[in-house]
């Protein structure tokens, strides 16, 4: 109990500490001193005028939102004491992974540079920077030489470091026994078994009405849907964002999307965050990274190739060369396992007082980057507000589908969880594709990676990423992959090698995953 | 019986229909001997071609065919005639009971080009069981002239009988002047609103050929001693048919009328609009799929399905200025480097419904929609007295819709061979389902009842008046609570989601579902 308060307690003093430096807290200062004028404000009760004052003016509803998003995003500290490193990543051998994949991949970009000789970054003739202004909304028509570059690494060069990853601590023993994991991933982490995840995703349950089943065309709309979205429309009037994050497990109302991930993720589009869009956008403007390279190169092999996402390819440009501009996703590196590149001034090489993070966000693009953003340009048309909710996104869940981390988010837990769903609950399948050489996880690992976008269809997709926000967790992925491989599993069982396999899963855009997963999770006899 | 008399080269031609017919007559025992027995017998003896009628008819009372009057019933198979397009030869084909006749052959169903039509329909005597794919004058509706003519008598129409409010349910085409016939007409409009952007288009022009864009009356004047002298424009070759055509700019369609037919001053003069709808800086038309059966009475279906074209470039009205600025959208894109046919620059109506929903709420789109069906109805009865009604005659339009920022549809054009050549997998099967379920509602094979409202992607829209979508008697006096039997872009990818389920393909069922899985989890039930 005493723990628990302190737990509490401390948990309190970073968030005060981290909303002191934020443009919230200047407002209600502001709000604050200007309420003094009025009427109702006295002085013998001041605290408490002001405090009802918040509340009816639904500045204490913005507090509450802010807090809630701290929650959300913050892991809680195991101990005060606990170096920050801890913050990051607790386990030892997992950080020193993460430390050599970045040094792997710094050494590829810098190679690509030197081949090329093309510098990090130079600061564009004025002419340029004219002509890049004037097609600023039509960046896509665009068509730079992008032969030489290739992506610095894709996901299954990735899958090859998760592969190789050992616990040095563990022994895994050459004896078979029924617990030895046969499938790729060999680190013991704790995942969620059937119950557990029951437990955990209980409002996906067959009694609840979800929408992607209960909205379909042979569902009379009186029956679920209709009051399902009166109550969103009644959290989008409300402004909270708890409420919002629960109403959506059981998936958001088309027309609503846009306004109900904005309040969970708590992005209001103020004056300010657009002119700070508008700066970095003039940051393009001035400098020319290479990593821009880069982005063209990743939109123009996977976006734009997309039968959905091809129209929005110029979004994709003002909202991927803004972002690596971004400094203040920096900030995420706090809780993230990786750490931004540090690159050096010319000739100071290794003088930390002349290092630069690079690029300046700190996030080096991988092939399949951009669909991470395709499928919120469904949502949101204003660049501005598209940025935000993107970097929020980014910010909160999609770094860990590229990190090594223990986190039962990250993609190492959801691997692991996808290999354990499948060779616990469908042994046979298993058991049959690894005979033939096709471990599953070769196939889905993309699909995690990408959060499933560009493999679903958009309808399916937003839907699925209701329920990562709604449960502020990327498990469902694995989930769903198990899932398809259930669903499939027919077909599966006859094919003999991996190729044929590979086939079978090819195209999932026909599937309809709210079935896949309730199905998956609470139809079957465990 | 009806033969193709006029070919130079008939007793190749004669071999071929006797063989194909007896094939169809005898249901296949018809042997080579008998025909080459035959080929001999004709090709020596026979000089007037109407005589092998008789001959055939000879050989059916020798017991090779079947009788007459009772082929409706009795039919084994269906023969059919059609143009090479790769889809309609693939559904043709794989359409049980159906078969191929090949040059003269004898048909019962033939799905012609309009220029054959034109040559050959009044000299094709046609059985009661026969069907063709084309109104002998679908012209009246399909040729932007003679649309725009109908339209503007039909609406004078309405506003004498209904009163004005009816008539201005007509105002869904921009302001269009025939030329040169009506110049005058149209350079009073001109004067009346100076500043504004017209469009000239050629009536039956095809992939945007002819097409310019022009502010002032000297634009047209040059334009019009231009060409005069040349005569350029309708001497270019043209494509047999109209392929697919990515550009979304709604001046590039085809209406598939040969030009030769049209002198070089039939042109349209069109108030081009402005304003039109974008999606990520595109603008884009939209393909809708409009089956009529019959004229008198009006029995005309729509497709669930369809899609938006996307233009490649961004739309932009900045560089019309003083000189013509010619929208040779598909010259230019396919010039462009990032032109990839392939990837076809499409969306299913589906996800352009969703997207709508998602940015302007279900009522607004709803509103579109039924915007929509109304341009469909009227269209279709201001041609209801002019088209020559034939039992034997349907017809498959194409209706290509611009949509404006006001979220007003406008009809562009109406195409009478809408191109069935597939740009992707997804078109593939659009376009295959679409036909499938238009030879469906054709029923040359009887079994349809009379009393369907849907047919497979098709929606009964119109019998003779309005339908509803609840069951029951259509009730078109019934103002309360009618709903129109229109889907338009309810259920994306109609042909995938027969199987109502888990997936929208291979049928997927929930309990099949099951099945499979408990057959491969081998857990102990709890």
């Amino acid at each position: 109990m005493l723990q628990e308060e302190s737990d509490l307690s401390l948990v309190i003093a970073q968030i005060v500490q981290k909303l002191k430096g934020s443009n919230l807290y200047a407002q209600l200062e502001r709000q604050a001193w200007a309420s003094l004028q009025r009427p109702e404000i006295k002085l013998e009760s001041l605290k408490e005028d002001i405090k009802e004052f918040f509340k009816l003016s639904g500045w204490e509803k913005k507090l509450q939102n802010a807090v809630y998003s701290e929650l959300n995003v913050f892991p809680l500290p195991s101990h005060p004491a606990a170096p920050p490193e801890h913050l990051k990543e607790p386990l030892v051998y997992m950080r020193k992974a993460q430390g050599s994949w970045e040094k792997r991949i710094l050494k590829s970009l810098n190679s690509m540079c030197t081949e090329l000789s093309i510098p990090l970054a130079r600061k564009r003739p004025v002419g340029e920077q004219k002509e890049l202004l004037n097609k600023w909304n039509e960046m896509g028509t665009d068509e730079p030489d992008l032969s030489l570059f290739r992506p610095v690494y894709a996901p299954k060069d990735f899958l090859e470091v998760l592969i190789n990853l050992r616990n040095p601590n563990y022994e895994n023993g050459d004896s078979l026994s029924f617990r030895t994991h046969l499938g790729l991933i060999q680190v013991p982490l704790k995942v969620k078994g059937i119950p557990e995840l029951k437990e955990f995703f209980v409002e996906l349950g067959l009694t609840t009405g979800q929408l992607g089943i209960d909205d379909s065309t042979q569902v009379p709309p009186e029956l679920f849907e209709n009051e399902h979205v009166r109550i969103g429309q009644k959290v989008l009037a409300e402004q909270d964002s708890a409420a919002a994050q629960q109403y959506i497990r059981q998936g958001s109302p088309t027309a609503l999307r846009a306004e109900l991930w904005a309040l969970i993720l708590n992005i209001s589009s103020q004056p300010e965050d657009i002119l700070y869009y508008e700066q970095l956008k003039t940051n393009v403007i001035q400098h020319d990274l290479l990593v821009d390279s880069l982005i063209y190169k990743d939109v123009k092999l996977t976006a734009s190739n997309d039968d959905y996402y091809f129209v929005f390819e110029d979004y994709l440009y003002q909202v991927l060369l803004c972002f690596s501009r971004d400094t203040s996703v920096l900030g995420h590196f706090a809780y993230n396992s990786a750490s931004p590149p540090k690159s050096y001034i010319r000739g100071k090489l290794g003088l930390e007082e002349y290092a630069v993070f690079y690029p300046p966000n700190g996030v080096i693009p991988f092939h399949g980057f951009s669909m991470y953003v395709a499928p919120l340009c469904f949502l949101y048309h204003e660049p501005s507000k598209l940025y935000q909710i993107f970097r929020e996104m980014y910010v909160r869940f999609f770094f860990r589908l590229h990190s090594i981390s223990s986190h039962p988010s990250g993609i190492v837990s959801l691997c692991l969880l996808f290999e354990t769903l499948l060779q616990t609950y469908l042994p046979q399948l298993f058991y049959h594709l690894r005979e033939i050489g096709a471990q599953p996880l070769r196939i889905s690992f993309k699909w995690m990676v990408r959060a499933f976008s560009g493999y679903l269809a958009t309808d399916q997709l937003l839907l699925l990423w209701d329920r990562i926000l709604g449960y502020n967790s990327l498990e469902i992925l694995a989930v769903l992959a198990a899932a398809v491989f259930a669903f499939r599993a027919v077909n599966l069982m006859e094919v003999t090698s991996l190729a044929a396999a590979e086939a079978v899963l090819a195209d999932l855009s026909t599937l309809k995953v709210m079935p896949l997963l309730q199905i998956f999770l609470f139809a079957t006899v465990t | 019986m009806n033969f193709k008399t006029s070919s130079p080269s008939w007793p190749r031609a004669v071999a071929a229909v006797l063989r194909e017919s007896s094939a169809g007559l005898a249901g296949g025992k018809a042997t080579k001997t008998w025909d080459s027995k035959l080929y001999s017998a004709i090709s020596g003896t026979l000089g007037e071609p109407w005589n092998l009628e008789k001959l055939l008819e000879n050989q059916n009372c020798k017991g090779y065919g079947v009788p007459k009057g009772k082929e409706r019933e009795q039919r084994a198979s269906i023969r059919f005639k059609t143009t090479p397009m790769s889809t309609l030869m693939d559904v043709l084909r794989h359409r049980p009971g159906w078969v191929e006749v090949k040059d003269e052959g004898d048909w019962d169903f033939y799905w012609c080009d309009v220029s054959w039509l034109r040559e050959n329909f009044d000299h094709t005597y046609m059985e009661e069981h026969v069907r063709i794919s084309h109104f002998r004058n679908h012209y009246e509706l399909t040729r932007k002239n003679y649309m725009v003519k109908n339209l503007k008598r039909f609406r004078k129409q309405l506003e004498r009988e209904a009163g004005k409010l009816e008539a201005a349910k007509c105002d869904f085409f921009p302001k269009t002047f025939e030329m040169p016939c009506e110049y005058h007409l149209f350079v009073e409009e001109f004067r009346k609103s100076p500043g504004i952007t017209w469009i000239m288009k050629p009536v039956a022009g095809s992939q945007g050929k002819g097409i310019f864009l022009f502010r002032r009356l000297k634009d047209i004047m040059d334009w019009r001693k231009g060409t005069a002298g040349k005569k350029l424009t309708s001497s270019e070759p043209q494509p047999a048919r109209s392929t697919v055509n990515p550009s979304g700019g709604h001046d590039t369609r085809s209406s598939d009328e040969p030009k030769d037919e049209i002198p070089v001053e039939n042109y349209v003069a069109q108030r081009y609009i402005e304003n039109p709808y974008l999606i990520g800086g595109r603008k884009f038309d939209l393909r809708v799929y409009v089956l009529v059966m019959s004229y008198l009475p009006l029995r005309a279906w729509l497709y669930r399905d369809g899609f938006a074209r996307f233009s490649n470039t961004r739309f932009t009205l900045s560089s019309i200025d003083d000189q013509y600025v010619h929208l040779t959208n598909v010259a230019v894109q396919k010039t462009s480097p990032d032109y990839h046919p392939k990837k076809g620059c499409k969306w299913m109506l589906q996800r352009f419904r969703q997207y709508l929903v998602s940015k302007h709420g279900p009522e607004a789109v709803e509103t579109l929609f039924s915007d929509m069906d109304n341009i469909f109805i009227r269209s279709l009865q201001s041609v209801q007295k002019v088209i020559i009604s034939d039992k034997h005659c349907f017809e498959l339009y194409g209706y290509d819709i611009l949509i404006d920022q006001d979220l007003k549809p406008w009809l562009l054009e109406v195409n009478a061979s809408p191109s069935l050549t597939a740009s992707s997998q997804e078109d593939y099967e659009l376009k295959t389902c679409l036909l499938e379920d238009t030879l469906h509602i054709v029923d040359m094979e009887a079994r349809l009842t009379g009393r369907e409202k849907r047919v497979g992607g098709f929606d009964l829209m119109w019998n003779d008046g309005p339908v509803s979508s609840e069951d029951g008697a259509p009730d078109p006096s019934g103002l309360g609570n009618f709903v129109a039997n229109t889907h338009l872009g309810r259920w994306g990818q109609v042909g995938r989601a027969r199987g109502v389920g888990l997936e929208r393909s291979h049928g997927g069922s929930v309990a099949q579902w099951l099945d499979c899985f408990k057959l491969i989890h081998n857990l102990p039930a709890v």
